[in-house]
């Protein structure tokens, strides 16, 4: 945990103040130089990382008839219910205020949990469910972690926050040792499904090494554990309840850059500009509705290039992609977001690879060891005989994520642009 | 059931146990065979003070650890003998450095609100931990958590290093990689803050250890909060530093608040002093506003670390004024009203300049003088800082490792052609030498 844990309100504000005051005046001047001009009207700022093309981006539901068209809802129940706009954060506070009202059992804890919690998901639920079911621990992460086993051991829901992903890791032996191979090593005599860990995670803007790392690799080396990431608030919403349902211990890391990034008109302040209306939030359908973990999404169909990403970075490669296809024409990618890193969905992947040929991978962790390794491994052995051009990894470099360089550590839309064009001109 | 004698003489005779060891096992043992001379002594070498009571009794609470002062809120000193025997250029020294770091806080905070440095944490309310520097040795190793500027500013950190390091300019010395306040200083002896909470403690009895074994009369001190004495790594530091006997002294600032969690959703104890006692090291718990009662304990604390290699635990009580950080609005967990009652109830600034005028070392005049100068310093320091280029992108790539590795390397290229082809893309022109020594 942190020093700078606290990331209120203020924390994504002050990223968008910091943006708009200077930063992002140079990013957007950076965006009418960008050399492929086709583009201007269209890209946000670019290199910025501050989710460039989340504003406009095509692929949130911003009408009750698109984010009731999903046809994963169809047997959900949530189909001809109603639909409220959400940021992401309203996403996540609304799974665990749903798991609270119908599971008598459900408890959600951590450190500020009780107040909000830093970042606001858990804002009201202490006055609705009750301070012994929505409760502050003390600053210990391992205890937060063995916690919550403790309850899931006995059949409870423990949803338990880590309040920064950076500061995940005093858990690590109650992760790895032990939620992981509850069931396992007990012949399936005992399982602590009932295990969600929820943890903001990725870059921010200016969170340097303690605040912004995506720690989802270590994870995904552990079998009996879940990793998902979500990348909107629909999506948000549905994987939650769907982890915290899921008879199995999961992880659920929320890049905290999407909270509020496309939530509030007001906080955007100076991003309001000509390049018209900003994009709130997405509908989400109010009901008890589950998305499916293990299974990625096709966002995007495409012949061509098949792009990989998750969480935030869908964004960076949304725009990615719209740059590639203008720039080459007749280029068509398409874009799957993984959205569970474990288990991981290989046959959606290789299908596309099978198709287009091209893979291109994008994460904001470190390149060497991190999942994209782990994706380009399974494609090559699933799809050898397919590919027509080396697989792209773009990813941190093998670094520590550093606050002053952050712009030039990320995977940001350059990069990608430039990794789907190599693929594509191999 | 085996009893003592025989477990240590198994012990013995397995040779599991180091010589010391048993030396002290039998020393304690019969320290406290005379000390419960009318009960019958439990032989378990393992808690050899005990005795058997034929009472079922829970232990609920031992007594309250008192609170060590040397002034009252007006500045008076209550008993004379424990003002200590100091100069006026000393006592002098100690405020205007609270005044400065005071002054330095209130713009830097602006700064951030401002959006000119990224991000800050003040010191409001916890500035008396000056004198935890006044009190050690400049040689002597400070380990901190995040919110000991004034130790730092103390021992000599200059207002450009403050500013250069909040603006990550190439002048800082972590070369901008941390967010603001992340300060170190090799030269200082003040090991480089990390955001992690609470890791720092079982380093400093690491630490402690290796300057023992090397003879040095010095101690390392290492600072933490009330919420960080919470993690894993407290107890593991204190239960390291007793058993190896560490010269440490570990220095909770208790303020009342973990972030918004306040200290008793923290703990249910006699605060944090409590717990040394449970490890057997030496605990004393002090009016974290009042500078000499600081002073004193951690002067004294020195000399049982320096002197006979024990490791002291001091629990400081204060109150956290300012917001935890930038990131934090107190205000949705606490109130105004709250923290202005606090600020006129006390404030180790302003008692301490009360003592100073009492003294006649200070009066309203310095005062308003050395504000001014220092604000004008300050500020001089930095709009200079703000001036200077981020650091040189090489840096980016650079101190992963002593040497780059060929990935870092291969990586380095990549970055490079990228930005060569995408110049546009970049903000190249904040950087040093506009990136181009990439």
């Amino acid at each position: 945990m942190s020093s700078f844990r606290a990331a209120t309100r203020p924390f994504i504000a002050n990223c968008w103040k910091i943006n708009s005051n200077r930063v992002y005046i140079k990013a957007f001047s950076s965006v009418r130089n960008f050399p492929f001009g086709v583009c201007r009207e269209s890209s946000p700022a670019p290199a910025e990382g501050f989710m460039p093309g989340l504003a406009r981006s095509k692929l949130l539901k911003h009408t009750h008839e698109e984010a009731l068209k999903n046809p994963e809802l169809v047997d959900t129940g949530v189909v001809g219910g109603e639909t409220k706009k959400m940021n992401f954060l309203q996403g996540v506070n609304d799974a665990m205020c749903i798991t609270l009202a119908t599971d008598e059992t459900a408890v959600v804890f951590g450190e500020d949990v009780s107040f909000g919690g830093v970042f606001r998901c858990t804002l009201g639920l202490a006055e609705m469910f009750g301070k012994d079911r929505v409760f502050n621990t003390p600053l210990s992460e391992q205890g937060i972690v063995g916690f919550g086993i403790g309850m899931a051991s006995v059949g409870h829901t423990a949803i338990a926050e880590i309040q920064f992903a950076d500061y995940i890791f005093p858990a690590f032996d109650q992760l790895v040792n032990e939620a992981a191979k509850y069931r396992y090593r007990s012949g399936n005599e005992f399982s602590i499904g009932g295990l969600t860990v929820r943890s903001p995670s990725s870059a921010v803007g200016h969170g340097a090494h303690y605040h912004s790392q995506m720690p989802e690799a270590y994870f995904a080396h552990t079998p009996g554990l879940k990793v998902v990431i979500p990348r909107s608030p629909i999506q948000a919403k549905g994987l939650l309840l769907a982890s915290i349902k899921d008879p199995n211990p999961v992880i659920f890391f929320e890049p905290k850059i999407l909270y509020r990034a496309a939530g509030n008109y007001e906080y955007n302040g100076g991003y309001s500009d000509n390049r018209g209306p900003l994009i709130k939030i997405e509908q989400v359908p109010t009901g008890d509705y589950e998305l499916p973990l293990g299974k990625a999404e096709v966002l995007k169909r495409g012949k061509d290039v098949t792009v990989v990403g998750y969480g935030s970075q869908i964004y960076t490669l949304e725009i990615a992609i719209q740059m590639a296809e203008k720039h080459i024409p007749g280029l068509s990618c398409e874009l799957i977001d993984l959205r569970t890193i474990l288990p991981w969905d290989v046959d959606t992947v290789a299908k596309s690879v099978d198709k287009t040929g091209r893979l291109v991978i994008a994460h904001e962790a470190p390149k060497t060891a991190g999942f994209g390794a782990e994706i380009a491994a399974s494609v090559m052995e699933r799809c050898f005989l397919r590919l027509e051009s080396p697989i792209q990894r773009v990813c941190g470099w093998d670094t520590p994520f550093p606050l002053v360089f952050e712009k030039f550590y990320l995977p940001d839309v350059t990069r990608c642009f430039e990794a789907i064009k190599k693929a594509a001109e191999y | 059931m085996f009893t003592a004698r025989s477990l240590v003489n198994r012990i013995v005779r397995t040779q599991a146990f180091r010589t010391c060891t048993i030396t002290k096992v039998s020393r304690t043992f019969v320290t406290a065979t005379r000390k419960c001379q009318n009960q019958e002594k439990v032989e378990f070498p393992g808690a050899p003070r005990s005795y058997f009571t034929e009472k079922l009794e829970f232990i609920h609470s031992i007594d309250a650890i008192p609170t060590y002062r040397v002034m009252d809120k007006e500045g008076k000193v209550l008993v004379p003998e424990e003002e200590p025997n100091i100069t006026e250029e000393f006592a002098t020294k100690i405020y205007k450095d609270m005044v400065t770091l005071n002054t330095m806080d209130l713009i830097l905070y602006e700064a951030q609100r401002q959006g000119r440095i990224s991000f800050y944490m003040t010191n409001y309310g916890e500035e008396a931990i000056i004198s935890c520097g006044a009190a050690l040795d400049p040689s002597d190793v400070i380990f901190g958590q995040y919110r000991e500027a004034g130790i730092l500013l103390y021992r000599g950190f200059t207002l450009d290093e403050f500013m250069n390091q909040c603006y990550s300019n190439e002048k800082d010395h972590g070369k901008g990689r941390q967010m603001p306040v992340h300060y170190g200083s090799k030269s200082l002896n003040f090991q480089t803050i990390s955001s992690p909470l609470a890791t720092q403690i079982p380093h400093a009895s690491g630490a402690a250890y290796a300057l023992k074994r090397t003879g040095k009369k010095n101690c390392v001190m290492c600072f933490f909060g009330d919420g960080a004495a919470s993690e894993g790594d407290f107890h593991a530091a204190l239960n390291f530093a007793a058993t190896m006997q560490c010269p440490v002294i570990f220095f909770c600032r208790n303020n009342g608040y973990a972030i918004s969690t306040p200290a008793l959703e923290q703990y249910k104890g006699d605060g944090i002093a409590s717990r040394g006692i449970g490890y057997g090291i030496d605990t004393i718990r002090v009016d974290g506003n009042d500078v000499w009662a600081v002073y004193n304990v951690t002067k004294a604390a020195r000399q049982l670390a320096v002197d006979e290699h024990r490791p002291v635990l001091i629990e400081a009580l204060t109150y956290r004024v300012g917001h935890h950080s930038t990131s934090d609005d107190s205000s949705a967990y606490r109130s105004k009203k709250e923290v202005e009652t606090w600020m006129r109830y006390d404030n180790p600034i302003t008692r301490f300049r009360k003592w100073l005028h009492n003294k006649g070392w200070w009066n309203d005049e310095k005062e308003a003088n050395y504000r001014v100068d220092i604000r004008k310093e300050i500020l001089k320091s930095f709009s200079k800082a703000e001036k200077i280029h981020k650091p040189s992108l090489t840096e980016l790539f650079s101190d992963v490792y002593d040497k780059p590795t060929p990935n870092l390397i291969a990586q380095q290229k990549e970055l490079r052609e990228i930005i060569q082809k995408y110049p546009a893309n970049y903000p190249l022109a904040d950087f040093k030498n506009g990136g181009e020594d990439l």
